[in-house]
């Protein structure tokens, strides 16, 4: 079904805004760099281990450069500079060597530092190849097995979160054989404002467990190996958001994970990361998952959680907008995007489930080619199971009808507790009910081209339009200072992380962004990636 | 002391007892896993079990959903439970007597602490736009309301408290795994009293999870849990801080025409 009842030109107009707008801040994203960055970049080129006590070594090594106050040139660079120094030595002695008396190096020649580079860039050559054949392994299983409950299914999304890997894997293995189709491993309370991520399988987190490389590992197997079993490929989301954006989507590449939540300005907005850091990481990061094939989820679900879903729903496609043009600037295409909005209307309101049907369609035809997100309600969850559950059945007709593309399952228990196998169990029930009954509902109904539904898409069309032209005018930063998104200001040298963000120097060097950006040195700026997308068809 | 007025949980007729259970067992579904569940419920007290349903939650788990009934019985009047109690002003009423009574703007200050960034309780009670129909502090022509939103450190709470000599502070946590929410409760009331501004502040908590009682244990002088309103908070403030000062009000009637009130509640157990 999913109609739109706006006017074309409309469209094409505030998506010129929207690119506009991400155009505005990728001069600055172009022109700088970040620690989580140059992590990034010396875990690429195998620095992934810990130290004695725990620490990452990308983050001792990034932070020694740091303190000599040489990171612009790109951690890269020194790595090079070091292990050309004290050859055989390990990195971390040879780092830690060279960033003590920096200065005291003797300067290269033009040639010498030209063979550095091009060292290194060999090395970065080999470390790209060997995750693009992760890559490969994980489509190729996918590609042999189903996918999702039929085509034209949402995906089937759940969470687990009991904050020990081993005890995620059970729930997600039950999960699995109930029907899920994406498993989503919550992270512990408050994960997004480390500046590193913690080393190694956990079995202790808060309201969810720690994304480390290892616990990616633990659970791809597992579902790897549940998937074969049913003959139903079952997906891995994580959540590559907070301060180290870009080293999460590296090691979901690695770990093969096939989903990210990743946003241009969800940090910035709910969790007060400092603008400058999350633009630069958020570009980076999707740079990963554009070459990983890794489907994003956007969080703009957040915004009418925070406000109201009635009167700030124009915020929503506003931002989905500006996160496909900084999607397109990263060079993802279509069929990685999966824009992200909810079922948030406050059900004691009449006829919100046309307001939802007109929302869901706007989002679906916008953005035709996209696996749409679809967030379940939270906000006026209040602790009655019962209901919740006939809520949420509400929003997965809605779903089905309207064709999103992943849908997160009722979070019953939200403002309770994280849900429990049986919540999880009754939810997937329920939904599986919901698309075998609704299956072809959506192809059978219109809705009237002036009633309801029509008149709200255009009103909140319109407002989007208003809000993306005033954006556009003041640029991204100054519009989020004013608190034009999800009702929260934030100043560009305000919140988290600002201290990681530096200038790159003219010299800067980092293999791995020329390798990601080829697309764009081949075609100029904002070209597409060359890879083809895995979106649901 | 109230008299006995005995009460039992009300399925279909008065005092039948009958109560409704879902849980999941870590077995694969079979007749054994049925009798488990059934066995589970007679353990729990209950008779006239019925295993209404048993289906399969994965392979290696069953989901029920099972009935009984209860023999417990018990007295509803000897059950105490400490409440938040006053007497609501409507808005602009409220507005009146705050100017008459305190003579300037309440100050209040507002955060999710800690590590929480569920900023949608602190939200609805301070914004503007409120909850439920009902206004914000933010609205109130006699409240300066200030939300430093979420994540902010107790410390800094307290700080800002002191430096804007707030005469209410409002704490809210969502998060409240492994009781994160009353160690970040207690390491405010800690960081207040060095401040030396615990005593003449009032303390309020709210949040999903927190009822009056916890919040009078943690030291708090109030609590409010889900279903608040902003109104409910803005006028408690009010009472609070005339019971302080030593002036809790006479009744008399007000220029809106209803009768005054009187604090009744927040006496400490």
């Amino acid at each position: 079904m999913a109609e739109l009842f706006v006017e074309p030109g409309k469209v094409v107009r505030a998506r010129e805004l929207a690119q506009k707008a991400a155009r505005g801040v990728q001069s600055f994203i172009d022109r700088h760099s970040t620690v989580a960055i140059e992590r990034t970049v010396l875990r690429l080129l195998g620095i992934g281990g810990a130290g004695a006590r725990g620490a990452p070594l990308a983050n001792l090594l990034v932070d020694k450069l740091r303190d000599a106050k040489v990171l612009h040139k790109g951690a890269a660079w020194w790595m090079g500079r070091a292990l050309k120094a004290s050859p055989g030595r390990d990195p971390l002695q040879a780092i830690e060597r060279i960033a003590a008396r920096p200065e005291k190096l003797p300067p290269l020649t033009p040639a010498e530092d030209a063979e550095l580079r091009e060292t290194i860039r060999a090395d970065a050559r080999a470390a790209a190849r060997e995750l693009r054949d992760k890559i490969e392994k994980r489509k190729e299983l996918k590609r042999s097995l189903q996918v999702g409950s039929f085509p034209g299914a949402p995906w089937k999304y759940v969470i687990v979160a009991t904050g020990n890997i081993h005890d995620d894997v059970e729930q997600a293995r039950a999960a699995a054989q109930q029907g899920a189709d994406v498993i989503a491993v919550i992270r512990s309370t408050a994960q997004s404002l480390l500046d590193y991520v913690p080393h190694g399988p956990t079995t202790e987190g808060y309201g969810g467990t720690y994304a480390t490389q290892e616990n990616f590992r633990i659970m791809r197997e597992a579902l790897d190996e549940v998937s074969r079993q049913l003959g139903r490929y079952v997906h891995l989301t994580n959540y590559s958001s907070g301060l180290c954006m870009p080293e999460i989507a590296y090691m979901a590449a690695a770990e093969r994970l096939d989903m990210l939540l990743n946003d241009a300005m969800y940090g910035i907005l709910f969790r007060d990361i400092n603008m400058q850091r999350t633009f630069c990481d958020q570009y980076f990061s999707r740079r990963i998952c554009a070459f990983a094939e890794i489907i994003i989820n956007t969080g703009e679900d957040n915004y009418i959680t925070t406000a109201d879903a009635d009167e700030a729903a124009h915020t929503v496609i506003a931002s989905q907008l500006v996160n496909e043009g900084f999607a397109h600037l990263a060079g993802m295409p279509e069929e990685l995007i999966g824009f992200g909005h909810s079922f948030e209307i406050d059900p004691a309101r009449e006829d919100t489930l046309l307001r939802e049907f007109a929302m869901a369609m706007m989002v679906r035809e916008l953005f035709p080619r996209s696996p749409i997100k679809y967030m379940p309600p939270t906000k006026h969850k209040e602790g009655d199971i019962f209901f919740s559950h006939a809520y949420d059945v509400m929003s997965d007709l809605v779903a089905i009808s309207t064709r999103q593309g992943i849908q997160l399952l009722g979070m019953m228990t939200e403002a309770m507790h994280n849900p429990f196998l049986m919540d999880r169990y009754v939810a997937l029930k329920a939904a599986s009910y919901v698309y075998r009954a609704a299956r072809h509902l959506g192809d059978e109904i219109s809705f009237k081209p002036d009633g309801i539904v029509a008149r709200r898409q255009r009103e909140v069309f319109d407002k989007a339009l208003a809000l993306l032209e005033e954006v556009a005018k003041d640029g991204m930063m100054a519009a989020i200072g004013k608190a034009r998104f999800g009702d929260t200001a934030r100043t560009e040298t305000g919140g988290k992380g600002l201290d990681g963000v530096f200038e790159r120097a003219p010299d800067y060097f980092n293999p791995f962004l020329e390798i990601l950006e080829s697309d764009r040195r081949a075609e100029g700026a904002s070209g597409r990636a060359p890879l083809g997308g895995e979106g649901q068809a | 002391m109230s008299e006995k007025q005995l009460i039992r949980p009300y399925g279909d007729r008065k005092d039948d007892g009958v109560v409704q259970l879902s849980f999941v067992l870590p077995v694969p579904v079979s007749e054994k896993a049925k009798e488990a569940a059934a066995q589970v419920a007679k353990k729990l007290g209950l008779s006239h079990v019925l295993v209404a349903s048993m289906e399969a939650a994965g392979e290696d788990y069953s989901f029920f959903v099972v009935y009984g009934r209860t023999h417990l019985q018990l007295d509803y009047g000897a059950i105490e439970v400490p409440v938040v109690a006053h007497r609501k002003h409507p808005f602009d009423e409220l507005n009146d007597v705050i100017e008459r009574d305190i003579g300037r703007k309440i100050v209040v200050v507002g955060a999710c602490i800690g590590t929480d960034s569920h900023t949608t309780g602190i939200d609805a009670i301070m914004n503007m736009k409120g909850y439920a129909g009902d206004y914000g502090l933010e609205r109130y022509r006699m409240f300066r309301a200030i939300n430093l939103g979420s994540q902010v450190e107790p410390h800094a709470l307290v700080e800002k408290a002191r430096e804007v000599e707030a005469d209410a502070v409002l704490v809210s946590k969502v998060v409240t795994q492994r009781d994160v929410h009353k160690e970040d409760a207690r390491t405010l009331v800690d960081a207040a009293r060095q401040a030396r501004i615990f005593d003449k502040t009032i303390w309020i908590f709210g949040g999903p999870r927190v009822d009056h009682k916890t919040a009078l244990e943690l030291g708090f002088d109030a609590g409010f849990g889900p279903g608040t309103k902003p109104s409910d908070v803005a006028n408690y403030i009010y009472y609070r801080l005339l019971e302080r000062q030593g002036r809790a009000p006479a009744p008399q009637p007000t220029a809106h025409g209803t009768p005054d009130a009187t604090i009744q509640g927040a006496e400490k157990p």
